[in-house]
């Protein structure tokens, strides 16, 4: 998992939750930053969009910070670059 | 104050096209959510819904009619139509003129509003059909139920998500018993079965892809419905004196607002909801004997409708019988209010508690008698039908066996 992949994330959180960049690193958790459920859903779609990649449901369920985002992110990245289908 | 009974019952839903159909689907336990037929769902995270299967604007409407209306509009007559049948009315010129409508609905006929914007989005054509906007409209329910009985009284459509028909019959309810008008037909209709509207659906992660489990552990979220529900409802008293069938009294109405978060529910919010209904119908809350929940099966509702009814009911939840109907009929939003109304009245009128369907695993942050997959015989005096909204907006509906 590249340093520019959780730098990326993180904007990608910052900008749609309207906060600074700062606080948030790859060891927040979403309850820190004050992210519930529908900050959560926006964010998932504003990562589809960045990426360019399809997030599913039963993925995101579990996830709870930063860390784990960044981590499906880079799994899905990686599907993708290999040819495979984004598990749907 | 008058009383106010139910004297006429119409439904069309996932579940059938008429209320008989709607309660031997809801005795049996038999669930109306398949594959999705109205759209397609190639692209989509789910594939499943409660549709009125195979829905056709004939027999129903002529044609020419039909170019008029949103297929909501049509369920909205069609269960009018049933309600009224129901219910004997003869209508007199003056009982035209004092009669209320009142109806609920959500997205009211976005359905048509979506295929008529590909138009100029997609297709790069110039112009959307002239009768996009009176389809589009969220009372043209209730209008075109005027229409259809000739009915000039106060007529209006209330509009909110998921609480929209409780809001509704409740407004009407207090009408009958204030003495506003004499006879109202009220409920709710749906028709959210688009392409566009499916997609927002599924961007808020809450569409389960399998099928509607509420308060079992294994839920994955809502599924969506269709239809509507009309209600007649006249004063108790005079429905006696007219030899009327009363399939069940209104008793009681409560609303709250949550003034918390626009989608995630608050147990408070529901909780003050149930009371005020509770307080407006003069009920102690060990009157109650069945619920029929709001229970959409995501993961948010139904652990926060389990501790707002434990806050209400204290030690004597645990001798409530509940129930989510969506699992069979889904979540229709705008007319879900009112099928549970209706499924409510049944469950008085019949004896019989409809189940909730496709339960599989015991939740402990559900500890409830949920009346798992098999439908209970039990004489009821008292039931609540809640409704939760997006948006924090409760309402309940207080009902009795008569």
């Amino acid at each position: 998992m590249s340093d520019e992949l959780i730098q990326r994330v993180i904007k990608v959180i910052a900008t749609t939750k309207r906060i600074p960049v700062e606080p948030v690193t790859i060891d927040s958790s979403f309850e820190q930053l004050g992210i519930d459920s529908m900050d959560a859903v926006e964010i998932l779609f504003a990562l589809e969009n960045e990426f360019d990649v399809s997030i599913p449901d039963d993925e995101v369920r579990s996830v709870r910070g930063i860390r784990q985002l960044c981590e499906g992110v880079d799994r899905l990245l990686s599907a993708k670059s290999a040819g495979g289908k984004a598990p749907e | 104050m008058r009383r106010v009974a139910i004297t006429g019952m119409g439904a069309i839903s996932a579940l059938g096209r008429n209320t008989a159909e709607f309660a031997q689907a809801l005795a049996e336990g038999r669930s109306g959510i398949a594959p999705i037929e109205s759209t397609s769902t190639v692209q989509m995270r789910f594939q499943n819904g409660a549709e009125v299967k195979g829905y056709c604007h004939t027999p129903y409407f002529e044609d020419r009619r039909a170019d008029f209306m949103d297929r909501f509009a049509q369920f909205a007559v069609i269960a009018a139509r049933e309600a009224v049948a129901d219910a004997g009315v003869q209508f007199t010129p003056e009982l035209r003129e004092t009669a209320a409508i009142v109806t609920g609905s959500c997205v009211g006929g976005q359905s048509t509003e979506d295929i008529g914007f590909q138009e100029v989005y997609k297709h790069a054509r110039n112009r959307v059909h002239p009768l996009t906007i009176p389809k589009t409209m969220a009372n043209a329910g209730a209008s075109h139920i005027s229409m259809e009985f000739g009915i000039t009284g106060p007529s209006f459509t209330i509009s909110t998500a998921c609480s929209s028909a409780a809001h509704a019959i409740g407004q009407a309810y207090w009408m009958l018993r204030s003495g506003v008008t004499d006879l109202a037909i009220t409920g709710g209709s749906e028709a959210p079965f688009s392409f566009g509207i499916l997609k927002a659906w599924e961007a808020m992660r809450v569409v389960s892809p399998d099928t509607c489990r509420p308060f079992s552990k294994d839920r994955h979220g809502m599924i969506l419905g269709e239809g509507a529900a009309m209600l007649v409802l006249e004063p108790l008293e005079a429905a006696r004196a007219r030899g009327a069938r009363i399939h069940a009294e209104i008793v009681g109405f409560g609303m709250s607002a949550d003034a918390g978060h626009i989608t995630q529910p608050s147990a408070e919010g529901a909780a003050r909801a149930m009371r005020s209904a509770l307080r407006d119908a003069s009920l102690a809350p060990e009157q109650i004997a069945y619920i029929n929940a709001h229970g959409t099966a995501t993961a948010a509702n139904d652990p926060t409708e389990t501790a707002a009814i434990r806050a209400v009911f204290g030690a004597h939840a645990d001798r409530l019988a509940i129930s989510s109907t969506k699992s069979m009929h889904g979540h229709a939003l705008g007319a879900s209010a009112a099928l549970e109304c209706v499924a409510t009245a049944l469950a008085l009128r019949d004896g019989l508690l409809p189940p909730t369907a496709n339960y599989s695993q015991p939740d402990p942050e559900c500890d409830l008698d949920v009346i798992p997959n098999q439908a209970r015989a039990a004489q009821v005096e008292y039931a609540l039908s809640n409704s939760f909204a997006f948006g924090g907006l409760n309402a309940v509906l207080a009902l009795r066996a008569v």
